[in-house]
């Protein structure tokens, strides 16, 4: 499985969706689900699933699927493709 | 670099290579912590950790870096990350002191205060929340300071910061009890450390006169309170400020 598809799989299951929606095109508070309390537990779940840690500014500013997915070429997590 | 070790608790101690903060990890260390210490550079974070290690038997690692900058935290933080993976436990005790009347006290002195004791508290715990969600039983314990509780003159500034310090503490362990992690505060009194120093004998004698047990307390006196709250004994104690004052907020 790719990095993008890991980290798919960590939006669906941090954000409670189904498996079979497309999260690419997601942005923070564009959906009920994915309200501050989630963007917390969103983040944490990155972290295990990469074991990366996320900087406040950065959580801060990770406003969308597509800022994720920098966020893990940031931090060196393997070639996001 | 030390390899984790899933049996002992890991804390970090920030300000602990001297007074209350070396304290506090020297007692967490002779109880079954894996204590790392803080302080602003490697050398003395070191030498602090290192004397630590050998005065209780137990296991230090160390970070550094200025409480006061952002990047500085993170930095400490993910240092803990890499070798640790997690925080069981967080002491938050670096800090500055300096005393002047009002309308005496430089602006940058001011500002270093705040920057210090109030915002690098606050970043602390910011860039520590998520290492703490990930350890067992997660407590945090902010050193705060009888000045944040009651004042004095000469210490507005002083206290100011540490009663920003309980507005901290309480707010956290609201935000933060439903998550498991509980946050207290210890308000030290008139400890014998450096900060004490400038006493002279005749202030020294008032200090402890107006202390109803009748001395100056010590770093130890602290480390005891902190390792409590830290502690499974207060498992369902949160949001509250122990005085260690010697009864001086009666």
């Amino acid at each position: 499985m790719s990095q993008l598809d890991r980290l798919r799989g960590v939006f669906r299951a941090s954000l409670s969706l189904p498996a079979d929606r497309d999260v690419d095109g997601l942005e923070y508070r564009a959906i009920p689900q994915w309200d501050s309390l989630a963007h917390m537990a969103l983040v944490a779940a990155m972290e295990d699933e990469f074991d990366i840690m996320i900087d406040t500014d950065e959580m801060i500013d990770m406003s969308s699927f597509a800022k994720a997915a920098e966020l893990l070429e940031k931090h060196g997590a393997d070639a996001v493709t | 670099m030390p390899t984790p070790s899933p049996d002992r608790r890991v804390a970090l101690v920030t300000g602990s290579t001297l007074g209350i903060g070396r304290a506090v990890a020297a007692r967490l260390a002779r109880t079954g912590h894996e204590v790392v210490l803080h302080g602003r550079d490697q050398e003395r974070s070191a030498k602090a950790a290192a004397e630590v290690a050998a005065e209780t038997g137990g296991r230090t690692d160390t970070v550094h870096g200025d409480v006061a900058d952002p990047a500085a935290v993170s930095a400490m933080m993910r240092e803990v990350h890499r070798r640790h993976g997690r925080l069981d436990a967080l002491v938050i005790n670096a800090g500055g002191h300096a005393a002047s009347l009002l309308g005496m006290m430089h602006s940058d002195v001011v500002s270093r205060l705040f920057h210090v004791n109030a915002l690098g508290a606050t970043h602390t715990l910011q860039a520590a929340v998520k290492l703490l969600r990930r350890g067992t039983d997660p407590a945090v314990v902010l050193v705060s300071s009888v000045m944040g509780r009651k004042g004095a003159p000469g210490q507005a500034v002083y206290s100011a910061t540490k009663a920003a310090v309980l507005g901290l503490t309480l707010a956290a362990a609201k935000e933060l009890g439903p998550q498991g992690i509980r946050v207290n505060a210890v308000a030290p009194g008139y400890i014998q450390t450096d900060m004490l120093s400038t006493l002279d004998d005749r202030a020294r004698a008032d200090t402890v006169a107006a202390t109803p047990l009748g001395r100056l307390g010590t770093a130890g006196d602290v480390a005891a309170a902190a390792a409590f709250l830290l502690s499974a004994d207060a498992c369902f104690i949160t949001g509250q400020v122990i005085g260690v004052d010697g009864g001086l907020v009666l």
